[in-house]
């Protein structure tokens, strides 16, 4: 399909613009624009088109069965994009007073009462715009807590799992921390040994994301919360895998200190093919003064944002926060009230069933219960058949399924990680199931099948290694660079 | 529930096939200590009648029935229907990063198509696939230029938007950076104190126009950075760039903004996008993602995420960021609007924008009301003195239906009679005659 650049004809226009009969000033010599930028010149219809027919070359959840692991790609109600896009919400600017904004304030007010309790602790900030930003930003209250008492210098190091997110060492790293590696244990839990040598007057706290991405609630979690505690270091849990527990067990009540939640994984924001997302965090009280300003905050039946915090970090990013997630997340949470329980109550039990569908199918790492996602291996067909978790993602386009994503996490050998979420019928769970069987079949059969796979679709496998060689991230235009 | 499909007979049969007698028996492995073993006090769920009634009358709380001038740093831009119609394809709207290209192709050529067009705009050869908001993307900046030049020093004008130095300042903080601020004089920023800060400097930022509105001398600010060995970094407005030059014309390193005055609704601040463009040299140093062309077996033109070498879910602690889900959506709504607009588009939009603020400056002056740096060229936003505490003038001209801007003594110590005024293409000259009114304190009520 050509790009909208191999589209454009000279003299074309896709949209008018006011023009006033005023007189327009010269820009000053020298800060003028001299070549024009090369913008598409393309007829209102034409554009239209153009992105209607990328649409149809692109898969979401509204598409197809999405149980791309850690992501949570819930089906994403509908009412959520009407309410975004009333006037009073979208039409209105950040710098507003509050008296003028006290319907919004009163969202995002509600929304960290929810939250609050969600999580079970006392404080929120809604101002990180994504789950990766809350890490940094609860990283960096865990610095302004320690120099606060006069441990910042002294507690340097944070303690990470090998089955942590990506994230989580790259946000130590920002952060300005170093990191502690701890391993798994033969269970899937953290192992408790190597952590009790690991954890010291040095350790500022944990990151850790229960259940883990292994999909495993770590059993031992009051045992870690003691070795902590004990350290007087704090513990940061990432809310990646929050939709396995709500309303059954709280981070706060595992003990964890900070928590980020995604509001685009639990709670539904569409994931817009790579965000926007939301990342607020909730802390402890004896933490709430370092939280990024503003915060918002209610004083009787009125609403405002308080600036005050000399205590606070600073601004993560501008405004409050990413309030269009805020109403599609809020809205989200009001439609199941205290239902937020059977939602991840659902969530476990379609993980489980496609869990027993195909455990003798593909490597099991662990053989337990599964939360809301879980982990298989690849490696045992790749050993006989040559065929790989890579492949086995290729091939599963070919049924009609967005994969599930692969090679994490790292600790299991050609992982294919899992994650149906609550929103799935049997049936299609159980068409899943059936294509993730066949293609085990098909390994030993006919892995030539496999290895053209995808059928049918825009392109096929595509030549990563010389997308990254011959580096071509811009369109060149024909007559010039 | 509405949401789910499981009926109490799939509920049963999964059960059955698992090998457990309940679903609460699937969380044994949650410690019974750790059990929160109540109902969540939440509110009550709402049906989607009643939560449309619910949201609609939060939203009727606030008010907006005035005619603003509010700008610093969101604009009230025109953002055409077809956005909308494109935002709401679902298969963009929830599809998540394109991890894998076969199913992404849609997506991957309209983010390689955004990165197109912000170097068009911006005069640079490389794009990421979006940054957070026009203040993250500074702090991504800093991290760049740490990594170029090994220095540990970033100056930062102090005409550049309040809330992207807070920012910077914020996440500099882990970065281990020192930030120097440049004061302005006169309302921009004087390119010889450019050249003192930015002795051992890994980079510059300013912003243009600056926060005041005003046109800074950008060409000397970025020859005085580049001499002293720092990356001379442009904050810019997209929906300036039909009529202002391009940083990468004037020699800067890297350009980066706030989107949001490119398809996007203000949306009381987010989620909006912000933009990140590098000269060539500095691509491996680039945080977040960048889709680049390839072939497929049959030789067939395709996209991918590449260079993913540098993020976090491959090289960990050592990636260039942990930045995962950025804005793509938000990005396509800027690439859908820059599409309809054109090159001729861009430009009418900009000098639309100047010719209503010129005519608005004008208006305010014959009022009373002068111009506060009355020598600097502005684009859409200038500065003006109301003569009274502007947070007053505001609370005046408000009583009047027209929200005339934004006190600047917010931010700057000094400044409390200062007012910033925005003037976008949607505002008319009948708006303005009703600024100039509720300003000079003798308007007829609305």
């Amino acid at each position: 399909m050509k790009l909208i650049y191999e589209k454009s004809r000279p003299g074309r226009r896709g949209l008018g613009v006011p023009k006033p009969d005023l007189p327009v000033p010269e820009v000053p010599f020298g800060l003028a624009r001299r070549a024009p930028p090369r913008l598409p010149e393309m007829a209102e219809p034409e554009v239209l088109r153009h992105f209607t027919e990328l649409s149809t070359r692109n898969f979401g959840v509204d598409t197809g069965f999405y149980p791309l692991g850690s992501c949570t790609m819930k089906y994403n109600p509908r009412v959520n994009e009407r309410l975004v896009g009333l006037p009073g919400f979208r039409d209105l600017h950040p710098l507003t007073d509050d008296d003028a904004a006290q319907g919004t304030l009163e969202l995002e007010w509600r929304l960290a009462e929810i939250l609050r309790e969600v999580t079970g602790l006392d404080a929120v900030s809604l101002q990180p715009a994504a789950g990766s930003q809350g890490e940094l930003t609860g990283l960096l209250i865990m610095r302004a807590h320690f120099e606060s008492i006069g441990e910042g210098e002294r507690r340097t190091n944070v303690v990470i799992p090998d089955t942590a997110h990506g994230t989580n060492p790259a946000s130590v790293t920002m952060a300005g921390y170093r990191i502690t590696h701890v391993k798994t244990d033969a269970r899937g839990n953290i192992d408790l040994d190597d952590l009790r040598g690991k954890v010291d007057e040095g350790t500022a706290g944990l990151m850790l994301t229960n259940p883990s991405t292994l999909g495993l609630f770590d059993e031992n979690i009051e045992q870690i919360r003691d070795v902590f505690r004990a350290a007087r270091a704090l513990m940061y849990y990432d809310g990646a895998n929050l939709n396995a527990v709500c309303g059954i067990s709280r981070p706060g009540d595992m003990g964890f200190d900070i928590v980020h939640i995604n509001l685009h994984k639990t709670f539904s924001q569409p994931h817009g093919g790579g965000g926007p997302g939301g990342g607020p965090i909730a802390v402890r009280e004896r933490l709430a003064p370092f939280l990024p300003r503003p915060v918002v905050e209610r004083d009787g039946d009125r609403y405002y944002l308080d600036h005050d915090r000399p205590s606070s970090i600073g601004k993560v990013r501008g405004f409050s926060g990413p309030f269009g997630v805020f109403v599609r997340s809020y809205a989200f949470m009001r439609a199941w009230g205290p239902g937020l329980t059977e939602m991840s109550e659902t969530a476990v039990l379609n993980a489980n069933y496609l869990l027993a569908r195909l455990k003798d199918a593909y490597d099991l790492p662990f053989d337990r219960l599964c939360m809301h996602e879980f982990v298989l291996g690849a490696r045992t067909l790749k050993q006989k058949h040559g065929i790989g978790a890579f492949d086995v993602a290729k091939r599963l386009m070919d049924f009609g399924f967005h994969p599930p994503t692969v090679y994490f996490p790292l600790v299991v050998p050609e992982a294919l990680m899992i994650e149906p979420t609550e929103t799935e019928a049997k049936e299609t769970l159980d068409a899943f199931a059936d294509a993730m069987l066949e293609i085990a079949r098909e390994a030993a059969e006919s892995p030539d099948e496999i290895h053209s796979a995808p059928h049918g679709r825009p392109v096929g496998r595509l030549d990563e290694a010389r997308a990254a060689k011959e580096l071509v991230v811009r369109h060149r235009f024909d007559d010039g660079p | 529930m509405s949401f789910l499909s499981l009926t109490a007979d799939d509920r049963e049969a999964m059960l059955a096939a698992i090998g457990v007698e309940s679903v609460d028996a699937l969380f044994r492995d949650v410690p019974a200590g750790v059990r929160l073993g109540r109902e969540l006090e939440v509110p009550p769920a709402l049906a989607e009648a009643e939560l449309y009634r619910h949201l609609e009358e939060l939203a009727a709380k606030n008010e907006l029935d005035e005619v603003s001038f509010l700008g610093a740093g969101i604009y009230d831009h025109y953002v055409p229907a077809v956005v909308d119609a494109v935002l709401q394809r679902g298969e963009f709207l929830t599809a998540y990063t394109p991890y894998q290209p076969e199913l992404s192709q849609g997506v991957l050529q309209a983010i390689f198509e955004y990165q197109t067009a912000i170097c068009e705009l911006t005069g640079m050869d490389v794009s990421n696939a979006s940054g957070y908001d026009g203040t993250t993307v500074a702090a991504d900046a800093c991290f760049v230029a740490k990594a170029v030049t090994g220095r540990e020093k970033v100056v930062i004008t102090e005409a550049t938007s309040p809330q992207v130095r807070e920012v910077v300042r914020t996440l500099a903080r882990g970065f281990g950076l020192e930030i120097v601020e440049v004061p302005h004089v006169g309302g921009t920023t004087d390119p010889g104190r450019v050249r003192e800060a930015a002795r051992d400097a890994a980079a510059v930022i300013f912003q243009q126009p600056n926060f005041f509105g005003c046109l800074e001398p950008a060409p000397d600010i970025a020859a005085v950075t580049a001499e002293a060995g720092a990356l001379p970094v442009a904050h810019v407005d997209l929906i300036s760039l039909g009529v202002l030059e391009a940083p990468g014309n004037y020699g800067c390193a890297l350009a980066i903004g706030e989107g949001q005055s490119a398809g996007n609704f203000m949306s009381y601040g987010g989620p909006h996008y912000g933009f990140l463009a590098a000269r060539e040299p500095y691509i491996r140093k680039l945080p977040g993602r960048i889709v680049g062309e390839t072939v497929d077996a049959a030789g067939d033109r395709g996209y991918v995420l590449t260079l993913q070498t540098r993020e976090q879910h491959i090289r960990r602690e050592k990636a260039t960021s942990n930045i995962t889900t950025n804005q793509t959506l938000l990005a396509l709504a800027g690439l859908v609007h820059l599409s309809l607009l054109g090159p001729e588009g861009l430009r009418e939009t900009g000098e639309t924008c100047m010719a209503l603020a010129a005519y608005a400056k004008v208006r305010l002056e014959e009022r009373g009301v002068k111009a506060l740096f009355a020598d600097a060229a502005t684009f859409k936003e200038f500065a003006v003195d109301t003569g009274r505490n502007a947070r007053e003038a505001i609370r005046a001209a408000r009583a009047q239906g027209v929200n005339p801007g934004y006190a600047l003594g917010r931010d700057y110590a000094g400044m409390d009679t200062a007012l910033l005024v925005a003037v976008t293409e949607r505002r008319t000259t009948a708006e303005i005659d009703r600024l100039a009114d509720a300003l000079a304190g003798v308007g007829a009520t609305a």
